[in-house]
């Protein structure tokens, strides 16, 4: 049998993005249906490693990639690698997780290869030997069926759209070096450093996302420390709020999100933003928290599994798409709801 | 110091938009910048402002893009040009990229292409990343803050590990995030001088070039099912809704 599908493993110093084992397992079921099977591709430090993990979530062959010239992640070089693996297979399909990295790594695949690119599908099946990905656009109010003429296809699959598979232990290989062929000599771009994030879940990938608005602003029962303007007053009470929703989030293992509205008030920073300008997610559960639901806030969280909405308001429009509402504070639910987890999951 | 911005026309953010017989439509809803594209156009001001920057909007798109380009234009853009060709009908991604680096071929001495991240209408966020490889430019996609430009560029990209500080020979191609800072607002004065403007109109024959071959379609479209999602509104004191939202949640084993 052939490798009929390549999946490059998005990584970050050795260790592989969630999303990378999800379109792992969605590109073995890809190839079941071409009639072949998948391979993996993982490029820069650590990459041998992660190939070898590569056989226990249903690789059938793995590549790795660790020149010199890879050190330090640049699209131009990780695309010419991932172009050249994909031609030496010959594979029908390029799949890549919808990450930061993926998804420019995906779009120049593309040119190289040329043929065409369907990014951040949530669907992918094989009808009539042709490969059909379902695409949401316009921000989800439209879902596209969606083909590419030329082969291979490169697709990007959306964090959490697809199962990650569970590793079996017993499945082993031996991964194969790549060398690779005309890396630039003189890189035009140099990386200099990394800056981390501030911890916590990535927001992509999180199981649970606590999500909090304007209405979080509104606790009179708090009294703000003195000497603060009436503006730095209301961000100090919308940040008391946040420490609840921080609190409950904690002992979910979830992420803390934030309506536009909240963020442009400058109650959290804008990495927290869900909605049309900010991230689009889609946790098993989503608590909004003060959040009336603009249409724009909607098309990030739509597709939550389940949604609950906490709002003093009974007609805010988040209402209509939660499985769970409470009509109140806010700050009147959350602590009780906080120590009856706490309760529950100790249990 | 020439810059490049590259915007598109895209149905406002709160259109109702129809999917049926294969076609996507948005009555009446307004046609706007695309949301992106303005911190695309705000990091083209501030080198404008801050290294009297030489700052050209090019878009590709029908002639009522040139609507697009205005605003633009009325937000401080010095110069506008729209690709425009009956030829484009059912372009994808890749055809744009190409027709977009041969613009900005034609233009000249460009030093930086910027982009925003994606359109809201097909949410690809590909563009930047294609036009870059089509020029041979390098790509620094996701740029959140731009602190040195002189002989070389260093920006901050944004990934989901925190932000890589990267630095690149000219000339570039940018992907651009709302963290550079917000839009500014248009300018009376410049809304008198976008208004009175003559935005030139290129065709492919200007740009030297064919239809290039689009590889990827929508042959189906939908709107997706309503969600029939049944509220359930818990009542009762705090603590009774609390105890009741920790066993349905339990329930539905979302946990």
């Amino acid at each position: 049998m052939s490798h009929k599908v390549l999946v490059y493993l998005d990584q970050n110093a050795g260790a592989a993005l969630p999303a990378s084992w999800e379109a792992l397992g969605l590109g073995v079921n890809v190839a079941q249906q071409l009639g072949g099977t998948a391979a993996a591709l993982a490029v820069g430090p650590g990459a041998e490693d992660l190939a070898a993990q590569a056989f226990q979530y249903g690789a059938a062959a793995a590549f790795f990639a660790t020149d010199a010239g890879l050190a330090d992640y640049r699209p131009e070089t990780y695309a010419t690698v991932l172009t050249q693996v994909a031609q030496q297979e010959a594979v029908a399909l390029v799949l890549l997780p919808t990450t930061s990295r993926g998804r420019e790594l995906a779009a120049m695949t593309a040119v190289d290869l040329k043929t065409g690119v369907m990014p951040d599908v949530t669907g992918l099946e094989v009808a009539d030997g042709q490969i059909v990905a379902t695409r949401p656009v316009y921000s989800g109010k439209v879902i596209a069926k969606s083909v590419c003429a030329a082969l291979p296809a490169v697709v990007t699959s959306r964090a959490r759209a697809f199962p990650k598979p569970s590793p079996d232990a017993g499945s082993r290989g031996t991964p194969t070096a790549v060398t690779v062929a005309g890396l630039e000599a003189a890189p035009k771009t140099r990386v200099l450093e990394m800056i981390p994030a501030e911890g916590g879940v990535s927001l992509s990938d999180a199981n649970v996302i606590i999500s909090g608005g304007r209405g979080l602003a509104n606790n009179p029962g708090l009294t703000p420390p003195s000497g603060l303007d009436d503006k730095q007053a209301e961000i100090w009470r919308a940040q008391e709020g946040f420490k609840l929703l921080e609190r409950l989030a904690n002992v979910l293992g979830g992420a803390v999100g934030a309506s536009r509205a909240a963020v442009d008030a400058e109650y959290i920073p804008y990495a927290h933003q869900v909605g049309q300008t900010g991230k689009v997610v889609s946790p098993n559960l989503y608590v909004a928290c003060g959040i009336s639901g603009a249409i724009q806030h909607q098309a990030g969280m739509r597709s939550s599994k389940v949604i609950v909405a906490i709002n003093k308001d009974p007609d805010a429009p988040i209402f209509k798409l939660a499985r769970f509402g409470i009509v109140d504070d806010v700050w009147a639910i959350l602590p009780p709801l906080i120590d009856a987890f706490q309760e529950r999951l100790k249990a | 110091l020439k810059i490049v911005v590259c915007i598109k026309q895209v149905p406002d953010s709160a259109a109702k938009i129809t999917a049926a017989d294969g076609e996507v439509t948005w009555g009446d809803a307004p046609l706007v910048m695309n949301p992106w594209d303005e911190y695309a156009v705000e990091a083209a001001l501030q080198q404008k402002d801050e290294r009297d920057a030489d700052v050209t909007v090019l878009s590709v798109g029908a002639e009522a893009a040139k609507e697009a380009l205005k605003t633009a234009l009325a937000m401080g853009c010095g110069e506008a040009i729209l690709v425009s060709d009956p030829a484009l009908a059912g372009a994808d991604s890749q055809a744009v990229a190409q027709v977009l680096a041969a613009a900005i071929r034609k233009i000249g001495g460009v030093d930086a292409a910027f982009f925003g991240r994606q359109a809201i209408d097909g949410d690809m966020g590909v563009t930047a990343a294609q036009t870059a490889r089509y020029l041979g430019w390098p790509l620094l996609g996701l740029v959140a803050a731009i602190p040195q430009w002189d002989n070389v560029v260093r920006v901050e990209r944004t990934m989901e590990e925190g932000r890589q500080v990267v630095e690149a020979d000219l000339p570039v191609v940018m992907s651009i995030v709302k963290e550079i800072g917000e839009a500014r607002y248009p300018s009376f004065i410049n809304i008198r001088k976008a208004n009175k403007a003559t935005i030139p109109t290129w065709s492919l024959s200007d740009l030297g070039i064919e239809a290039p071959q689009a590889q990827v379609s929508w042959p189906e479209v939908e709107n997706p099912p309503t969600q029939s999602v049944q509220t359930e509104i818990l009542s009762g004191s705090p603590q009774e809704i609390a105890a009741q939202l920790v066993a349905k949640l339990m329930a539905e084993k979302v946990l």
